[in-house]
Parts: structure tokens; sequence; C-alpha cells
């Protein structure tokens, strides 16, 4: 720890802080564009100068270390000064220079209102320019579907290609020509190819880079901001939806430490015109082959004469990878009071299940334990397509030192380099009978971290596959005191909600690809969109879009998406965390624990709860790990591992394939959204290419 | 600074790939650098990439140096678009960098730029028979001679309309010409009365050290007292020829005319001023590269290998990398260019 004095306070901060970061612990602002707290320095924008005692200059903050500070005559702790004559004379010259070649378009730009140097521009800027020539005329350039350019803004932070360079892993941008004539670019003006490209939008200080698909569309105050949280996969970030009226206009990052830092995936942001595609708004019943639009209570009317007639063995549910815990409780209880034991919540078919403990489906390392592994072996997984965030995380690892990474499953790029041990459950076993050489890396290990992922879970092998990884895993030391590294990555939002309430058969029960394949007469299908159900059954839907589960049903009732409603959704990591809702579900959608509560009415077994609050104390009561929202219960990982690696079983010869083929298009939102197909077709386009 | 822009689509070569020159002055210049830092070598290659695609760097060059370093594209472009030396358009047979500044202009430089217009066109422009092309640049350094140009790796100096106008001429048949100046002035001496570096004994080797010899001869190491310490204090290898900041030195450090005279001896070696005064051993007009013309003997320990003697090192001057300090062959910690300082291989402290 080292002491400083910033404008008269004296602060006591570590010696490897930036003089910012100093500044900013004494409760001093410092003005920045350049500067992004998780990219590295590079103290080109100038608009942080400072004053420091005993220097000649105003220095950057942003890139000079309280180490590098002289102390004073007599000892005294260095000092520096961010609010003197002199730091504001010396910004506003930045301040002046920097608006140059600033075109003065803020009432056209979508950056007006949210802009940085808009705002800086009010505490610094000038009201006049004494520059007499011509402005700086840059071509714009083509970036891809999601990020607009508007070159002639663009003050050369370079913001953008350190975030595609060291977060996102694919150094498509950068900064060609130089002096006045620099130009920010991609290679040849390719669309770039990650799946977190959009939030160089969000990082642009300017207007220079803007989200595409919202562009022209709202200003930023015309919005009501709603923290939620996304579903697209099972990391589970922290989002902002913006709304206006009944629309959801846009969805932001939040800052989440414990989860999604501040990035999000393009998927999770651009998924917004999804929302209001494509959308069930009023129930169906089909009639002669055909669907009809009907009222709820013909629809129910209809459920209920179907139910009524049909013993309880022949009556099953499964569930989609959207729900909310709420729902599903309300499914789990309905189902319980008609007797129904045919319940599933894995349509992927996963082997995962409650009955080897909590720890045996979890995330247990938690996604910012990440940081703290020292060997990382991924399973069956593409961390990159099925959780994006989990793969920076990983990247973050890998940049800060890297740890021996190795790779059992498809051979993709995951952005960091990693050993590649083979395809499939053989090398596997190779690897736990010790006959490869990173298994000495893992031994080595103080804290190996061992993910596996759906793609070696949703095979009629799994099982046994999940009990070879459980063994090496206690093999290896993966769990013990103080640290636990068997984590299982999940790529659906509702799955570890699900296993929680334990929405697997009951004795006796069907799974879900049994029900599906004929095995009952009445299924309800809870927003399942992702599997083929065999012709016979009499299938009761109940979701947002006409997807596939739709155009399979026969009775259609309209729900709410994850905006739309109140929900609990627990992430691979077991953290419970709540979405609100943002906006009203159109026409004469409702919320799915309202529907199924209705219903229950209708069919004679009244669910005990008539409100959302009745419906969660009740929840909370029965699982009261839900109540602890934001939180991760830990959970018993050295027993479930101990349990699974006791099952054993013979593991097929098939390699690992990743569940998810087209990152963009995963769920029934995406797919109803036009900018997801187009990314998607990008990145086909793309992968063609790179295969060239 | 001039516009510059990739050149387009159409003009560019289907593939590039390394000449087997060019793949051996890679590796060359990868070696040069530790494992996994091999990207420090881009701006050589982009060069040698250039020299081989004839004067200019195709899209597919740049891809081919990205990929021979394991680089992003972008990455080598970065750097290929931000060195003005990195021609990104094709360039002539004889690219002309014509010198526009200051000194030039002052010395007729409008003059030679009207003839590249008129005989060339405008600027980043080949003529139909691909010979020329020119681009006016900044100061190359030689103003001494200004007006003038650099033609792909030679200067050009001392230009007029006619003889740049002869040189182009000359060029363009084929015809061998001359480098440097074009008005036959050794370098950048004066090129009308030379009065000066007349003295024969310059040229003959007999100088090079002779000072310092006459120094060490005379310099008596200090005996007692605070002498001795000071003398103690300085560094044993102290390059004696330099002045010795605010260092206390004893002996008088050279054999100076106010010595002599303070000593009773004549000021000046009347035998020296004859010599330096003979107007038939004075250099006026007369070429150093000339044929016969011996080169001057030099020092062993002189950075500049003279190629007449042997003392061109046998082992390469730059040594292998990864090779220890102490077993190089030759220092590489800037001690080798000084004199005083023998090479110690068994790296102990004399």
């Amino acid at each position: 720890m080292a002491k400083i004095i910033v404008d008269g306070v004296e602060v006591d901060v570590p010696a490897e802080y930036t003089l910012l970061q100093a500044a900013e612990a004494a409760g001093a602002e410092v003005p920045r564009f350049c500067y992004h707290e998780r990219l590295s320095i590079a103290g080109n924008c100038r608009m942080c100068l400072v004053e420091v005692k005993g220097a000649p200059k105003p220095v950057a903050s942003c890139a000079w270390g309280v180490r590098d500070c002289r102390p004073g005559p007599n000892g005294e702790p260095p000092e520096i000064s961010t609010k003197s004559p002199t730091v504001k004379k010396a910004r506003e010259g930045v301040m002046e220079f920097l608006l140059i070649n600033h075109p003065l378009d803020c009432p056209i730009c979508d950056q007006g209102g949210q802009c940085d140097l808009q705002d800086q521009a009010m505490a610094y800027g000038v009201d006049t320019s004494r520059f007499h020539e011509n402005k700086r005329a840059v071509t714009d350039k083509y970036l891809g579907p999601l990020v607009r350019t508007s070159m002639n803004r663009c003050i050369h932070c370079t913001r953008c290609v350190r975030f595609t360079a060291e977060v996102a892993g694919v150094p498509d941008m950068g900064a060609l020509w130089r002096g006045e004539d620099m130009e920010i670019t991609s290679y040849l003006e390719k669309a770039l190819g990650s799946e977190l490209q959009a939030n160089i939008a969000d990082l642009c200080p300017v207007g220079a880079l803007t989200h595409k698909p919202e562009s022209f569309h709202f200003r930023p105050w015309e919005l009501t901001k709603t923290d939620s949280v996304d579903v697209m996969d099972a990391v589970g970030s922290s989002i902002r939806v913006d709304s206006r009226g009944r629309e959801v206009m846009r969805i932001l990052p939040r800052v989440n430490e414990a989860v999604n830092e501040e990035w999000i995936t393009d998927k999770t942001r651009q998924i917004v015109d999804g929302l209001r595609l494509q959308r069930l708004d009023r129930p169906f019943v089909r009639e002669n082959g055909r669907l009809r639009p009907a009222s709820w209570q013909e629809a129910f009317a209809t459920i209920a004469a179907k139910v009524k007639g049909t013993d309880a063995k022949k009556i099953g549910a499964i569930v989609g990878d959207l729900a909310a815990v709420e729902e599903m409780f309300a499914l789990k209880l309905l189902m319980q009071s008609l007797g129904v034991r045919n319940i599933d919540a894995r349509q992927d078919g996963t082997v995962l299940s409650p009955t080897h403990g909590r720890g045996s489906y979890l995330f247990n390392t938690t996604i910012a334990g990440i940081e703290d592994a020292d060997a990382i072996l991924i399973v069956g997984s593409n961390p990159r397509l099925e959780a994006s965030l989990v793969n920076v995380r990983i990247r973050k690892r890998w940049r800060a030192a890297p740890p021996p990474i190795a790779l059992i499953g498809e051979n993709a790029d995951l952005t960091y380099p990693y050993e590649y041990l083979g395809s499939g459950p053989e090398t596997l076993a190779e690897l736990a009978g010790g006959r490869h050489s990173f298994i000495e890396k893992l031994r080595a290990a103080e804290r190996p971290l061992i993910i596996v992922g759906q793609g070696a879970l949703v095979r009629p092998d799994g099982l046994a596959i999940l009990s070879a990884v459980a063994s090496l895993a206690r093999d290896v030391g993966a769990v013990k005191n103080g640290w636990n590294g068997f984590s299982v990555l999940h790529t659906a939002a509702s799955r570890v909600g699900a296993l929680d309430l334990g929405l697997v058969p009951g004795e006796g029960g069907l799974t879900t690809q049994q029900m599906a394949q004929g095995g009952v007469e009445v299924l309800f299908n809870l927003g399942a969109d992702e599997i083929d159900i065999a012709p016979g059954a009499f299938v009761i839907y109940q979701g947002t879009h006409g997807d596939r589960g739709a155009h399979r049903a026969d009775v259609i009732l309209p729900a709410a998406t994850y905006t739309e409603k109140s929900g609990t959704y627990v992430n691979t990591e077991g953290r419970v965390q709540l979405a609100n809702r943002a906006a009203f579900a159109p026409g004469e959608a409702r919320e799915d624990w309202a529907i199924l509560r209705a219903l229950s009415d209708v069919l004679g077994h009244r669910l005990p709860f008539d409100s959302l609050n009745a419906l969660r104390a009740k929840l909370y009561a029965a699982h009261p790990h839900f109540a602890a929202i934001d939180r991760v219960q830990p959970a018993d990982t050295a027993s479930a591992i101990q349990a699974l690696a006791g099952l054993g079983g013979a593991p097929g010869r098939e390699a690992f394939t990743s569940p998810v083929k087209d990152f963009y298009l995963t769920n029934p939102i995406a797919r109803a959204s036009g900018v997801m197909a187009e990314c998607s077709a990008l990145a086909r386009q793309l992968k063609l290419e790179a295969a060239e | 600074m001039a516009v510059r822009k990739l050149a387009p689509e159409e003009m560019q070569p289907e593939s590039f790939s390394f000449s087997s020159e060019t793949e051996a002055f890679a590796e060359q210049q990868i070696a040069k650098y530790p494992p996994g830092r091999q990207a420090s070598a881009v701006i050589p290659l982009l060069w040698k990439a250039q020299e081989q695609a004839g004067g200019w760097l195709p899209r597919k060059a740049i891809e081919a140096v990205a990929t021979r370093l394991d680089m992003p594209f972008i990455r080598v472009m970065e750097v290929a678009t931000f060195y003005t030396m990195f021609n990104l358009e094709p360039v002539g047979q004889y690219f002309i960098q014509f010198c526009g500044t200051t000194p030039c202009v002052l010395r007729g430089a409008g003059d030679i730029k009207k003839v590249l217009e008129k005989r060339i066109g405008e600027q980043n422009h080949v003529t139909a028979d691909g010979k020329f092309s020119w681009l006016e640049v900044e100061c190359l350094g030689a103003c001494c001679n200004a007006p003038m140009v650099q033609i792909n790796d030679d200067y050009y100096e001392d230009l007029t309309t006619e003889n740049f106008e002869k040189l182009l001429d000359d060029l363009a048949a084929g015809r061998p010409v001359k480098t440097g100046s074009q008005i036959g002035r050794n370098r950048s001496e004066p090129f009308e009365a030379v009065n000066t570096l007349q003295d024969p004994s310059l040229y003959d080797g007999s100088q090079i050290g002779a000072w310092r010899k006459r120094f060490e001869e005379q310099a008596q190491p200090a005996a007692t007292g605070e002498a001795a310490a000071a003398a103690a204090s300085i560094p044993q290898d102290v390059k004696a020829a330099k002045p010795t900041a605010g260092r206390a030195i004893e002996s008088e450090a050279a054999d100076t005319p106010a010595k002599r005279a303070k000593e009773g001896e004549t000021p000046v070696n009347p035998v020296d001023q004859k010599e330096a005064g003979d107007p038939s051993v004075a250099t006026k007009g007369k070429s150093h590269t000339e044929e016969g013309a011996q080169a001057a003997p030099q020092s062993s320990k002189s950075y500049v290998a003279s190629p007449g003697k042997d003392a061109v090192p046998t082992s390469p001057t730059t040594p292998e990398a990864g090779t220890p300090l102490a077993q190089a062959e030759t220092r590489r910690d800037g001690s080798e260019s000084k004199p005083g300082v023998v090479v110690d291989k068994d790296n102990k402290t004399s």
C-alpha cells in the first residue's frame, strides 16, 4: 500500500494503482475516453490529465502509477491535483483538440444523451472553435449487421480495437494509417467474427460505433429501465431491459462481477426484435387439423375434456429451456395434484438429475472462480458457443498467466490456445488411466478445474461419462477443502432451476424422449421448442412464439417471455436471479404461472395461490434456497462426485459434439429475430470462408 | 503526407509466396528474436517482401508476412499502412522519391518537380511503360547536395534540370548512371574551392591511433596523495581521448602547439607546415573511390570493417540468438566499438 494525497485528501492505495484509480479511491472524478478498467491502458486520449506536484507538466493519470510518483522533499506522500486551474486548462485544451474534427451532429447522433464526449464537453468544452480549416472526413466502415459506424465522429480511443483483441479474442479490428489519417477498421472491412462484437458499441465513448438494429429508433431518455437477467444461455448475464410503452427497445449489460462483468453476448442483446415477431397473442385450438383462434375458456375447456378422460399414467409434462422457476413450480404442483409422474424438464435428454445431489449438476467452481483455476480440462463442450461469457472468463484467466488448458470434444477455436486431447470418451478413459501427459498437469495443479458440457451428457451413455469425469475429478483432487473444481456447464436457462425443483420423472415416470415418442396420450408442453413430438399425442403448448412446439400443438396457450414476467432463474452456477417485468405480453397472452393457475381451476385441482407473492411464499417454503436472490447456495460436491464416480458404466465410442450447432438460433425468441437470422447467415459464411 | 490507399483489387496479384531468398532472409531476421517474439521481425520482412514484389506491397504479400510471423492480418496491415516507406500501390521500375523540403526547394527543387511532372506525370502514377513513378517526400537528409532525389535505393544529388533530364534518359534507356552527385563532386565536400582536409597524412593511415598512442606514452600515473586517489577513482579503461568530464587530469593530455611554445619548442613543426601546404598532394578533385586508391587502414577495433584488410571478423557480427553474452564471439554491450577495451572472452574483470 502506498499513501498519496489527492486534492488534499490522503488515501492509502495499492502501489500498483494508477493515479486515476487512486483519484477515484479518493472520490475525485477524472474524465477519460480511452481508459477502461477491463482493457489494457492506451493513454492516447489525454483527457485524464492531472497535476503531479513536482512534475513539470500535467501527466496522463491513467498511465502513471502511484509507485512512480516521487515523494516530497521531506518524505511526504506524493501529491496530485485533479481540480487545479492547470488541470482544467489542460483538459480544456485536450477537449478543444478532440472537438476540432468531431462533427457537430449530436441532434442526429444515436449516442446523444448517453455520450461521454457530450457529457464531458459540458464540463470542459468551450463554446467556440478556433479551428478554421476543414474538418477531417472519414468514410464509414462496414463492420457487420450489429454495429453501425460513423467514423467522422471517431476520436481514436482504440477501445474497440482493444476489446476485440483482448476480451473477445478475435483480432479483427485495427487502426490503419497514421496521424490525422488514422482510421479504425476491420481487416478489409469484413464483418466482425465475434459473438461479443456489439459490446464495442457500448464501449465507444462517442457515436462512432452505434447499435445498428436499434439505430434511430429512440432517445435514451425516453426509455424505462428495468433490471433483469438474461435467459439466452445458462450464464444468466445481468441485463437492463429498456422499454418504451409496451415495447422492449433495447437490452444492455449490467455490471455483475460474479457473472458477466460488463459484457453480454450479441444474442442476449439483439434478440429484441424477436420479442415482438411471431408472437402468440391469443389461444388457439386445433380443429379438423387446423389451428383456429379461440378464447381462453374454449382452450381450457378443450384441455379439461381431454385430461379428464385420460389416465394419469398417460399424461405427461415437459418443460422448455426458457421457463422460470415459478411456472415450473406451478406445473409441478398441478401435475402432482393430477397424479402425473411423467414430468421431465430435460428436453435435450441430459442425464443430470437431482438424485445424485445438487453438487452433481452445478458449475460448482462459479464463473468468477475460473480466475483461480490453475489447470483447466474441458470435456464435451464448446464454451464459446454454449456460454460465451464463461469462455471470456477462461480467456481472461489465460491472459493473466496461461494455465494448462486441454479439451476433449470438438476441436473448435475458443480464442485461446489449448491442448487438444481427443474427441470422445476413449480419450477421457485414456486420460483417467494416466496414459496422457495432461493428467500430470491436472494432478500437479493445486486448483484443477474440470468443466463437463452437455455435449458429453446428452447421450445415452451420458451417465457413464459423467461418472468417469467425476472419478477423474476425485482422482486429481479437484474437490477439496477450499476448492471445488467439478463444474457442469449448462446450456438452458431453466435447467438448474428445474433440477432444483426436482422436475424429473417420478417413480415409473417417463423421460422427455419417451413422452415425445408416443409414451403419453396428453402432453403438456411448457415452451419446449427444440424437440420433435411424435404424432398421436394430444399436445397442449404453453409458450410465446409460433415455433416448432406451437406447430405441433393441439391447444396453444399464449404466454409471456422473460421480459414480460417476473421470474426466477437459476444459472449454471446455481445462482438464483430475478428477471423483472419490463413490458406486457401482447394481446391475450398472460404470465405463465397465471395460466397454470387458471387451468388448474378448470381441471378441478385449484392451485393453492392467487398471486405471484403467494406462489413465491409456497416456493420458498418448499425450496428455501430460491429466496436467496443473487446468491449461490453451496452444494455438497464431494459426496456428489463420490456418488457419481460410484455409478461406473461403459461409455460408448462416439465423439462429443456440442449441442449448440448455431449460436444465434438456439431458442424460439432468437429464431423469430431477423437480426439473429442475419448474424447466423453471416457466421455460416465466415465459417465456410475459414474452411477454404 | 500524401494520401495513401491500398491498390485496387484488379491490380492485386493473385498470390504471393516468399522466394527462397526472402525466406532465408526471414529466417535470419526471426532468429534475432527470442522464440515467440517473431512478430518483432515484421518490418524487415515487409521490407523484403516489398523488394520481392517489385517495390510495393500487394495485399497477398502482407498476408504472407502475417502468416509467416503468426500474426493477425490486421496487425501487419497496421504496420504496413503506418510507415510511408511501404508502397501499397504499384510503383515504376524506377521509383523516384523527390525531396520537397525547404533546403532542396531553396536550391531549385521546384524545377526538378516540373521535370518530373512533365516526364512522368502526376505523383503516384506509373508511366505507361512501367519505368517510372514518383512521389514527393520529406527531407531525405542530403541537404548539402540539394536538390536531390532518391531512385530506388540510391541518392542522386546536385540535380539541375539538364542533368536530371539526362539521368532519366539514361535510366529509361538502360544506360549505366552515376549515383551520388551529378556534378562530379566528392560526397558533400565544397564543390569549388577545396581548402580543408588536404594533408595527405590524413589519408595514408598514419594518423589513425597516433593521437591516442601519443597520449598513452606521455600519460604518467599519479604517484601519491590526492592525485593518486583521484587517479584511482578513475575507471581503468576510461577512454583517454575523450574529455573526462570534471575529473582531475594531472598530466597534459596532448602535444599541443601551446604546450610546445611553453616548453620553448617551435609551436608548429616546419616540416608539418610545409607538407600541409604542398599543393601537389592536395586532394582537390580526387575521388577516394577511384581505382587503385587505398582505403585508409583502420584499427581492428573500429566498428567499420575496412575492405582492404583482414579486419573483417570471421564470425557474424550478430551473435546467434540465445548465445550467452559470455560466449558470444564479440561483445554486444557497446564496448566493441570503444578503443582501449580488449575483448575478454572469459569475461573476467581485469
